[in-house]
């Protein structure tokens, strides 16, 4: 989904040093806190206007948290997630419950299960209209006009108002929840896993249908996925998370035709290919991070083919990666001076 | 059909019973799974193919029932083969198939697992059933075959709960307790897709280790197409409850015949180049109370031509020149280069059947 306009690149989004941590707590009677999830530590990235950045990595990695988190459907332990509203720069973490809920009209989510996630109770038209209700934005005529307008646009036709969600197949489904995120004309949306429990032929329809939206609206996707064929497909910028951290931040046919870090390098050559020919990588070994219990210096490093002196020792950054606009964590592309030195940094804080 | 084949599905139908109506939800299946190699049964959510699974262990229950149809099985110990539809619900014949000869990994493996047994409970139960062993002989099958599906720190883990362990860990413990009894056919329904690739990655390599050790034959489900690419011999597709094309693995992805294969493989992101609109397949998947006359996929095929492919029974599973089989009356029009070469031993091909 490219944005044909070249626009000016203010991003609408800055993410700085997010974290989310969640506590873990003894068992019996006096609970007290013996550890912390670090489902999301020290993320940072922007995110440009009309750009689609995808979000992937191995469940448990930090995804959904990470979204979550930013939205402020989840409170974050610290960092900074700094919004352009279009008049003015907000910090979503700081900002008050009460000057968030006019902010969230602005940011909306669809999510990855198309059953659950629609009221069963409510007509068609009640569950696309809700937000403009809530909000005050509309009612009477008006609102209606408004949701018939919207249903067409995601494919679906006005006499289905009536209907319940029951009534509906998976894929459109979907396409009403993406009806009643869009309702509000959003800059942001945070798609999670908004295709993954569609079927192929299915999920095809509504991939076509977020780009034309896309294009429609100058919308902004952060879309969170693990099928790496779909977002390949549909994302300019991908961020690989593992064990709540960014590991590679890159342009997406650079991800794709060149991965740095060992782990997307990994992750990727575990993507069967449909054709018989090609092999994929059946055993690249190990357990998935716990999040709840990392390994010191890189999370990576148990399962790292590659993994040398410092590794286990010395966490690794985002560095950027010598002539490529590829940003990476991990040793093997950081100067040895500066690993040393933060290797006595990070030996000093614990 | 080769002379070694293991299981031989023919002409199966398992329908429900329901307040909607009669559910066709398995309409006429015929497939054959050949010793030591991998059928995948593919198609989108909905068309059957658990249902199939089910009815080789005979696993249906109220309201649906096995309607028609043989599934016949030949064990490798040369007597008799069974026909596992025909056994009686209570025979020692269809215990001891459920219980040695046919195992199966389902769908979701908390279904399989109790969350109240420790792993140790649970494996050794399978075992004790079924072979003449010691609790502590158990024990050590338990650990041993725990090691052999790749779970860190066996010794330990036998004596957890599942709850205690990741989702990947826990589908191995599932495949572990399905291989305990050594079984000729093993039943993998979708085993790998609630998991991370790299732990898809271990648990395929270990499928493919059994068949190629062991010799064990599978019939492997899932719906996603590289994940047959890479571990099946033979694929038959199924929509709305039957199989619209089989043929071996190549023929299946690489110079598919049926329409609605085509489509399947077009509609994949990721051939086409970034950002460029995905060939789609029109509507979506009809309701199984409401199958379209003729072929039932007319009204999503690009190739559907009024008169011939909206009348009339479904089309017949039809063998081509290039060993593929397809249920498409149109297959020598859209595919120039292939023409038929006889029908199949599939007994739905006999006319005037319904
Ligand atoms: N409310 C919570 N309380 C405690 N831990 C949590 C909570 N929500 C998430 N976690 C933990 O945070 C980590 C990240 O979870 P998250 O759901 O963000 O992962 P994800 O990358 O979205 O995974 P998936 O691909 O499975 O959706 C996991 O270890 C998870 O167990
Ligand atoms: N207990 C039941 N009662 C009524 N209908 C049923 C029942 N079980 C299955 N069906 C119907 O049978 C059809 C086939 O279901 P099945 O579970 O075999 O699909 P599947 O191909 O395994 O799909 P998935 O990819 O979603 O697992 C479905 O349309 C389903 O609605
Ligand atoms: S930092 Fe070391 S262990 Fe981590 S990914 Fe790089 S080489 Fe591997
Ligand atoms: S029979 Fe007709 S509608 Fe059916 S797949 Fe063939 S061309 Fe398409
Ligand atoms: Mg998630
Ligand atoms: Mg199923």
């Amino acid at each position: 989904m490219t944005n044909s306009t070249p626009a000016p690149q203010t991003p609408l989004l800055q993410v700085r040093h997010l974290c989310k941590y969640f506590p873990i707590m003894s068992k019996g009677f006096a609970r007290k806190q013996i550890g912390a999830v670090k489902a999301v530590d020290d993320v940072n990235f922007d995110l440009m206007r009309g750009e689609t950045l995808g979000l992937v990595g191995e469940s448990g990695s930090g995804k959904t948290t990470c979204a979550r988190t930013i939205l402020r459907a989840l409170a974050p332990t610290s960092g900074q997630a700094i919004f352009d509203t279009g008049d003015g720069v907000v910090d979503l973490a700081q900002v008050s419950e009460k000057d968030l809920k006019p902010l969230r009209q602005k940011m909306q989510m669809v999510f990855q299960d198309p059953f659950s996630s629609l009221n069963p109770r409510m007509t068609v038209g009640d569950i696309v209209g809700e937000p403009l209700v809530i909000h005050k934005l509309a009612r009477g005529k008006e609102l209606q006009d408004r949701v018939d307008e919207m249903l067409l646009k995601v494919g679906l036709r006005p006499e289905h108002r009536q209907r319940y969600p029951h009534a509906f197949s998976g894929g459109q489904r979907q396409r009403i929840g993406i009806a009643r995120a869009l309702i509000m004309k959003p800059s942001l949306v945070v798609a999670d896993e908004a295709v993954s429990a569609l079927d192929v032929s299915v999920q095809a329809q509504v991939i076509n249908l977020l780009a034309d939206l896309q294009d429609e609206f100058n919308l902004t996707y952060l879309f969170v996925a693990h099928d790496l064929s779909v977002v390949r497909h549909i994302c300019d910028r991908v961020a690989v998370m593992y064990a709540g951290k960014i590991v590679e931040l890159a342009e997406s046919e650079e991800l794709f035709e060149n991965p740095r870090h060992p782990y997307s390098q990994a992750l990727l050559s575990a993507v069967p290919s449909i054709d018989p020919d090609i092999k994929m990588n059946f055993d690249i070994g190990g357990e998935v991070a716990d999040a709840g219990k990392l390994p010191p210096g890189c999370p990576f490093h148990p399962r790292c083919p590659h993994r040398f002196e410092p590794c286990d020792k010395v966490v690794p950054w985002l560095e950027p990666v010598e002539g490529s606009t590829t940003r990476t964590a991990c040793h093997l592309y950081i100067p040895p001076e500066k690993i040393a030195a933060a290797g006595a940094a990070q030996a000093g804080s614990n | 059909m080769t002379n070694d084949t293991v299981l031989q599905i023919e002409d199966l139908k398992t329908y429900f019973y329901t307040e909607q109506g009669e559910i066709p939800a398995v309409d006429g299946v015929t497939v054959s799974l050949q010793r030591g190699k991998v059928l995948a049964l593919v198609g989108e959510s909905g068309c059957g193919k658990s249902v199939t699974s089910y009815s080789i262990l005979r696993l249906i229950r109220p309201p649906g029932k096995i309607v028609g149809g043989k599934i016949l099985f030949f064990p490798s110990d040369g007597v008799e083969p069974v026909d596992i539809a025909g056994l009686d619900e209570t025979s020692d014949a269809l215990y001891s198939v459920r219980g040695g000869h046919i195992s199966m990994i389902f769908q979701e493996p908390m279904t399989a697992l109790s969350p109240v047994h420790t792993i140790n409970n649970q494996i050794s139960e399978a075992i004790l059933l079924h072979q003449d062993v010691t609790p502590a002989q158990a024990r050590e099958m338990a650990i041993e075959m725990l090691r052999k599906v790749g779970i860190p720190g066996a010794e330990r883990r036998i004596d957890q709960y599942p709850h205690e362990m990741s989702g990947g860990m826990r589908q191995r413990v599932v495949i572990a307790m399905a291989l305990v009894c050594n079984p000729e056919i093993l039943i993998a329904d979708e085993p790998t897709t609630a998991l991370d690739v790299t732990i898809q990655g271990q648990i395929l390599k270990l499928i493919k280790d059994l068949v190629s050790e062991r010799g064990t034959s599978v019939v492997f489900i899932t719906h996603d197409l590289g994940v047959v690419a890479q571990v099946a011999d033979d694929v038959a597709v199924m929509y709305l409850g039957r199989v619209v094309e089989k043929s071996d693995v190549r023929g299946v992805l690489k110079t598919p015949l049926h329409p609605y294969t085509m489509s399947l493989l077009q509609s994949l992101p990721g051939l086409g180049h970034r950002g460029a609109r995905l060939p789609a397949i029109r509507g979506s998947v009809p309701n199984l109370t409401d199958i379209p006359p003729g072929c039932p996929f007319h009204p999503r095929c690009p190739h559907a031509v009024r008169g011939r492919c909206d009348v009339g029974d479904r089309p017949a599973l039809r063998t081509f020149s290039n060993g593929g089989q397809a249920a498409c009356v149109r297959v020598e029009e859209i595919h120039p280069h292939v023409h038929e070469v006889g029908h199949s031993n599939d007994p739905r091909v006999a006319p005037a059947t319904v």
